[in-house]
Order: C-alpha cells, then structure tokens, then sequence
C-alpha cells in the first residue's frame, strides 16, 4: 500500500468500492422490473432506507436523480421542460430537474431507463417542499402514497413528543404501507440487524470527518465529502458493503494522516494547505469540479460543511440503535440538519470554526433551497460576531447553470482569498 | 360622511398604521399582552384564552421602504419576511410581546429562528401543524402542540387557560367565523354591494380589533352596505387563488376589480376562514380545536393533499357562479407555486379558464396586470368560462 500513491490508494479501494456500489444499484433498478421488485421513491433527509430495505424493496432518491442529472449535464434540458410544462422559473430547481426527468422516460447512468414508483414514501424531513414534491409526482403516477412527518426542531430540541407521533406514524403507517407493498411482514431481527451495520459505518464516517482537524487536513469535507456521504446518506446505510467502505475509507485516511498528505482533488493530491475554510450550504452540481478548482487553485481545503450533515449529524454522538430501532430512527430524522432551527445551525457552524481551526467560512446560498438559504445571511453575521471570522457570500443554484457564474463567484472567492491572506499576514 | 364611510376609513387607518397603535392603546387601557402571528392561521382562541391580544401580520405591503430587511434576504426569497423584518427592526413590532410562526413553508419557518436570534426578549413560537390528518395520530400531536403552547402564554401573560375561557373564545371566534362566511356569501350574491376591496379592509382588521369590536364591525357593515344603492356592472365572476400568505397590495385589488371582473372568492387573510364551520362548544375545548383543523379546514398549499388537490377550487368556481380563476401568487412563493400547475390540471379536467400572474407586497405598477385580467374577463364573458 504504501508504494501506491495516494490517488491511486482512494481510487484502488475505498472509491471503487463506491463504484461498485452504485453500479449495483443502478444495475438493479434497471431489472426491478424483469425481476419482480418493487420500487419505493424516498427522500434523502431523514430516510429509513434500513426499514424500507428489510422488505426486500428497492429505493430511489429524486434528489440524487437530479443531483447527478446535472453532472451529467443533462438538468438543464430537464428544467426546461418542466418549465415548459409550466412550472414557474422561481421554485426549487431539484423538483423540475426531477420532473423534466420523469418526462423524458426517466433514463439512468448508463441510459437505461429507471422504474417508476410503486410507492412514493414522503419522508418529509426538513424541507416543505417534498410535500409538494411527491404531490407533483402522484399527479403522475397513480401509486400509493405514504407520509412520514417530521416535527421541526424549532427549539433546538427534540421532545417526547415529537418522537412518540414519529414512532406512531411508523407503526400505523410506514411499516403497514411497506408489508403491503412487499407482501412481507415487518421483521424486527432484520430491521436490528442493518441498524447494527449503519451504527458500525457511522463510527468510521464521523472519524474521517473529524480527521480533518489534523493539519493538514487529509480530507476536504466538502467537495471531497459529497463523496463520502455518498453509502451513508443514499442506498447502502445499514449494508456490509456500506460498513466496508468505510472501514476501507478510514485505513486510508489513516495513512494520509501518517504522511501528512492533503486532500486529493481532480487533478491529483493537494500540496499545500493555505486556507482552512468551513462551508455552509449545498454544492452547485452543474459546475461542481469548476467551483472545487476555484477551492484548490487558492489552496483552500474545506474543514468542515453542513452539507455534510443533511442526511444525519453524527459527530453529537446519535448512532442508530438496534436496541430501540424504531424511536432512533424517529430521533434520526429529527437530526438531519436541515431539521436545525437557525441558532443551532449557526452554534453548529461556530462551533466547527473554533474546532477544526478553520481561517474563515464561505456562505454558499443557492436560490432553490429556501430550507438552507433563508436566513443565511443573518447566519453569517451572527457567526462572524461569535468567531472574529470573516465570512464569505456566495449564490448559485445546484442544478440550474443559468444561476452558475463562474467569472463572479470566482471573483468573489479569490477577493475572499486575499483578505483572508492579508489578515494572516501573508503566512501559508 | 356615510356611516359606511367611517367604518371603511377605519379600517383603512387600521391597516395602514404599521405601527400598531390600536394594539399599544389596548394594552394601555387594559394592562395585557399581545402576541402577533404570521400567516396563514393560527388558533386565536389560545391567545385570547390566555388573556392576550392576538395579532395578524402579514407584511408591509407597499407602505413601507425597506432599508435593513434586504440585507437579511437574497432577492431570490419572497417579500414578506424582509417587510416583517423590517417593521421588527424599525420599532413598529415592539407592542407584540410574543410572535408566533405557523408551519407554512420554509420561509416563515427560519424565520422564526431568526426571531430567536435577533429578539431573544421576546416569545417565539413555531407552531407546527401535522400533515397527518387522523385524530390518534396527528391529533394528538397538535395537541399536545397546543398545550405546549398554551404554558408558554400562562407564562407570558401570568394568565393560565382554563376550559372555560377556551370556549368563550371558540365562541367569539365563531361569531367571527359565521360573519365573516356571510360577508363572503353575500358578496358572492350581490358582488356590486359588497366590493373586494372593503371586504378585504374589512378582513385586514380582523387581524388587529379585540373580536368582539371586529363582530360588531362586521354586522354594521352588512347592515348599511346593503343600503348603499350600488349598481351592478357587466362584469365577469373571477375566483382568486394564490395568495394566501403575502398580499397583494390593496392598489392591486383596486386595480383587479376595475379590470372588468367581480371577485367572487379569495384566499386573502385566511386566519378567521382556515377554519371552515363553526367549532363545537360542548366537550373538550381544545380537542374540538384539533378536530377542526384536522377535518374542516380549508385546502392550502401548505397542507399535504394527495387525493382530492384542486377539487376545493372547483368547488368554489361552481357554489360560486364564477367564470373563470385568477392565479394572483407571490413571487418565489414556493409552496403557492409549486402548487399552482396541479391546481391548473385540475381545472384544466373540468375545462375552467384561467389566467395567471405573479406579484410582490409592493408591486408598484398594476397597468399590465391589470390589462391581461381586463383581457381575461372580456373573453370569458364573450366565449364563457368552461
Ligand atoms: S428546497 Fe432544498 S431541501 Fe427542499 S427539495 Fe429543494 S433542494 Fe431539497
Ligand atoms: S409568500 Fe410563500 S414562500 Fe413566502 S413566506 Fe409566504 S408561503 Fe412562504
């Protein structure tokens, strides 16, 4: 291992495993149909992919769909659509991109078409558009829909409350909708057994990232972390292969940390770390490599992300419990960082400032989200006020190119830069 | 001038004083607390229940320049919350002792947390609203949503609720449901007598009168408007949906009615008609609260919906004898217009013409909104609505 270089590392194990994985995926929702499958429609958020998985079900995520849509270059054309099909320019770009999508005949990564829901589960965690969301997508597809309702955790705490009228809605609800579905009966042993393996991948997922308060950080939490959110957030939590990916993940960061290797970005290992940057806000993902070389040509390393957290905020201890699955999955859900009144974000935000020694942070609001983006800027003040930080502000989308500009944001971020330089006296 | 005439310019006072005096002499005199809320609906009975004022905001419209609320909001975010911020930071909120933030949409939601952050002497509530609508589940939820609710007012105003005041309440605020559906009826009849703009006027001080004096308005005003001799016109019966948070501003209404078209139904100011009859007096008070909600309130965008989506509209259009619907949302209101093209479908099924437009609080300029309704109207009345 050692005589490989570390690129060759992450793309030899952790990153093919991840590969591997997706192909699986996709390569299962091509022959769902072949096959007899049944497919579940869920969100990212607060997802119970553990449950939906114990039924022997298949799931897909709209988000990711659009998400890697615009990597592929194709959202656009899927926003357009949809806004031919008369939905208006202002609303959040994930659902258009998705319906755009579903209307072009829903093809997958490798261009094989995806199958169509045979139950959408509404988890709706954070964010009032999924509401409306699957209510689009019910419109089309005549199949069942089922509802689970997140309390928002306005006061920075969650109560009995909020967890009983989860546990209930899984009990009378979720659980119900998934047997029919399935034609199985709710198996508790298999439900416990996947929590087991998502607590086990948790451990190592929150170690990587806690990994970049070394310095240099071997990790960009960021820009390298919307990969290793990658099995936990999506299909695979609760999975051997999942846990294995992480075990392998965090060999390899070990050993970066050990030869005090930085991140590796698409053009190979970062030498110097100049910038330790916190980032609040989504990725843009029609540019995404463009805006992380805005990142690495500055040789800013992003320490810490709320991105990171919005499908679980792991580092405050939460493990999904196999001794209690059904009240942890409720407390998970209520979790997710979108779910986070402001004070607790910014206190989260604050806090990552302070413990990964980070020189600033770089407010990244994109105008679908009003969830993330409401509020940021009273976000950024306050966080600056707490740290003696200078923020950063920047705006885009995440997969609209027409609110991507890159001559702008790069301006931006490189006076963003200068400053910060000038206020560490020129060091690097 | 005409009694009618008072009561309107009463009414107008009340709307266009931001600064709430109406609010701060009612505390003078009787030594309470008020407690304001945001759009679109919250119980009142709790408020008043508690021996509190309760208070509707719903933005600055166009009567305020916004010099502080656009540093809080990229432009890409509805009007409404940087008005409120606005009028927070401008003194004019700081009569209301306490704020609640219902469960709408996202907007409204961090901006409840902003409150925390930026007013940490003041009460914030979010209220959150369940989505599932079956009693054992949902209700008791948003009961138990309600109680807690309810000590945070006992420890506001020292005033605790008892069962008995939450009927009185429920009943007042009856009165005011059943009046304000008579208005609304009679409107619909007779949309010469009663013109959207005074209805609207009408509704926007319910936001701020003590309901007994807003009852009384309400039947005076019914009482001589019927007296008044108004002439009908040739126009054509529009249904207006969209704006249930943001308003529009009241020159826009104005501009709406002079187009050629009678508005027959709206979704303006729904605090006193999210709730569609009357809530029982007899049992547990605050269970017939959640029961209400739970299974007589009206269709909105921020209720999840997924079997009957735009059959309330439908409705309205037919008990209404409309021609057509007017889509009249704010702009980057998501939840409105995520909502707009399923309510569209739906329309569209049972063949109702239908037109739409965008607007912000303060909208300036009415002239080409004004001119696609007046083109809109024309043409239903020529070629029919359906
Ligand atoms: S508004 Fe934000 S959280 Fe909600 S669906 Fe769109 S991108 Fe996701
Ligand atoms: S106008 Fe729409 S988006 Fe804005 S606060 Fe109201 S409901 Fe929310």
């Amino acid at each position: 291992m050692t005589e490989k270089t570390a690129r060759e590392v992450l793309k030899d194990d952790s990153m093919m495993i991840q590969k591997k994985l997706i192909s699986g995926h996709y390569n299962n929702l091509a022959q769902a149909r072949e096959k007899g499958k049944k497919i579940v429609y869920t969100f990212v958020p607060g997802n119970i992919i553990e449950l939906v998985r114990s039924f022997g079900l298949l799931s897909m995520l709209p988000e990711i769909d659009s998400l890697q849509s615009a990597m592929r270059k194709k959202s656009d054309q899927y926003v357009a659509e949809a806004e031919k099909m008369g939905h208006s320019e202002d609303v959040c770009t994930y659902v258009k991109c998705h319906i755009g999508m579903i209307q072009s005949g829903i093809p997958g990564p490798d261009g094989r078409p995806l199958p169509e829901p045979d139950l959408l589960l509404l988890s709706y965690t954070g964010c009032f558009t999924f509401l409306k969301w699957f209510e689009l997508l019910r419109q089309r597809f005549k199949c069942p829909v089922v509802l689970l309702q997140i309390p928002y955790q306005a006061e920075g705490k969650i109560t009995k409350d909020m967890r009983d009228y989860i546990v209930k809605q899984l009990k009378d609800d979720v659980i119900p909708a998934l047997e029919k579905l399935s034609g199985m009966k709710y198996d508790e042993e298999r439900f416990k057994d996947a929590m087991r393996k998502s607590s086990q991948a948790e451990e190592d997922f929150v170690w990587t990232l806690n990994s970049a308060k070394q310095k240099p950080s071997p990790i960009d939490a960021y820009f390298g972390g919307v990969y290793y959110v990658g099995p936990i957030f999506t299909y695979f939590r609760g999975t051997d292969e999942a846990a294995e990916y992480y075990r392998v993940l965090r060999e390899e960061v070990t050993q970066r940390i050990a030869r005090k290797l930085g991140p590796i970005t698409p053009e190979g290992p970062m030498r110097n770390e100049k910038f330790r940057i916190v980032v609040e806000g989504p990725p843009n993902w029609t540019h995404f490599r463009e805006f992380w070389k805005m990142f690495y040509d500055e040789e800013a390393v992003v320490v810490a992300s709320s991105y990171t957290k919005v499908g679980g905020v792991y580092e405050s201890g939460f493990r999904h419990d196999p001794e209690n699955p059904l009240s942890s999955t409720a407390d998970y859900c209520l979790g997710c960082y979108t779910n986070l009144s402001l004070p607790s974000r910014v206190e989260m935000i604050t806090n990552y400032i302070r413990d990964f020694q980070a020189d600033g942070f770089i407010v990244h609001s994109v105008k679908s989200c009003n969830s993330f983006s409401a509020g940021q800027l009273l976000m950024l003040r306050e966080i600056e006020t707490r740290t003696g930080k200078s923020g950063g502000f920047i705006e885009s989308d995440l997969v609209d190119s027409r609110y991507f500009s890159p001559s702008n944001i790069k301006n931006r971020l490189e006076s963003y830069f200068q400053m910060l330089d000038q206020k560490k006296g020129g060091r690097s | 001038m005409s009694e009618i005439n008072d009561i309107l310019n009463r009414c107008q006072e009340l709307y266009e004083d931001l600064s709430l005096g109406y609010v701060q002499r009612w505390k003078e005199m009787y030594g309470k607390k008020a407690v304001g809320f945001l759009p679109v609906y919250v119980p009142r009975e709790l408020i008043r229940a508690s021996g509190m004022l309760p208070v509707g905001i719903m933005g600055g419209g166009d009567q305020i320049e916004i010099i502080r609320g656009d540093a809080y909001f990229q432009s890409y975010i509805c009007h409404i919350p940087r008005s409120v911020i606005e009028m927070a930071l401008s003194g004019k909120l700081d009569c209301l002792d306490g704020m609640m933030f219902p469960s709408i949409c996202d907007v409204i939601r961090n901006l409840s947390g902003m409150w925390q952050l930026m007013f940490p002497e003041k009460l914030s509530i979010y209220f959150d609203s369940p989505q599932n609508f079956e009693s054992d589940t949902g209700g008791i939820f948003y009961q138990n949503e309600l109680k807690r609710i309810l000590d945070e007012f006992s420890k506001l105003s020292g005033i605790t609720a008892t069962d008995e005041s939450l009927r009185d309440a429920t009943a007042l605020y009856n009165q005011n449901r059943r009046l304000t559906q008579q208005l609304y009826r009679r409107r619909a009849d007779k949309p010469w007598e009663i013109p959207t703009s005074e209805l609207y006027l009408l509704l926007r001080a319910g936001n701020i009168l003590e309901v007994t004096e807003h009852n009384q308005m309400l039947e005076r005003y019914m009482a001589l408007a019927s007296k008044e001799n108004r002439k009908p016109l040739d126009n054509s019966r529009l249904v207006l949906n969209g704006s249930f948070c943001e308003q529009p501003p009241l020159g826009l209404i104005r501009a709406l009615e002079r187009a050629g078209g009678y508005i027959v139904d709206d979704d303006f100011v729904l605090a006193g008609r999210m709730i569609k009859s009357e809530i029982p007096l007899k049992g547990d008070p605050l269970e017939n609260i959640v029961e209400a909600y739970l299974k007589d309130s009206k269709d909105v965008p921020f209720k999840y919906n997924i079997e009957n989506k735009g059959d309330e509209l439908v409705e309205s259009f037919r008990e209404n004898r409309a021609d057509g619907v007017i889509f009249c949302a704010a702009s980057f209101c998501d939840p409105g217009l995520l909502e707009q093209p399923m309510l569209q479908g739906r329309l569209d099924k049972d063949k109702i013409a239908y037109t739409s437009f965008q607007f912000a609080e303060n909208t300036g300029q009415y002239q080409v909104i004004r001119e696609q309704v007046g083109t809109f109207s024309d043409t239903i009345k020529l070629w029919g609505g359906q």
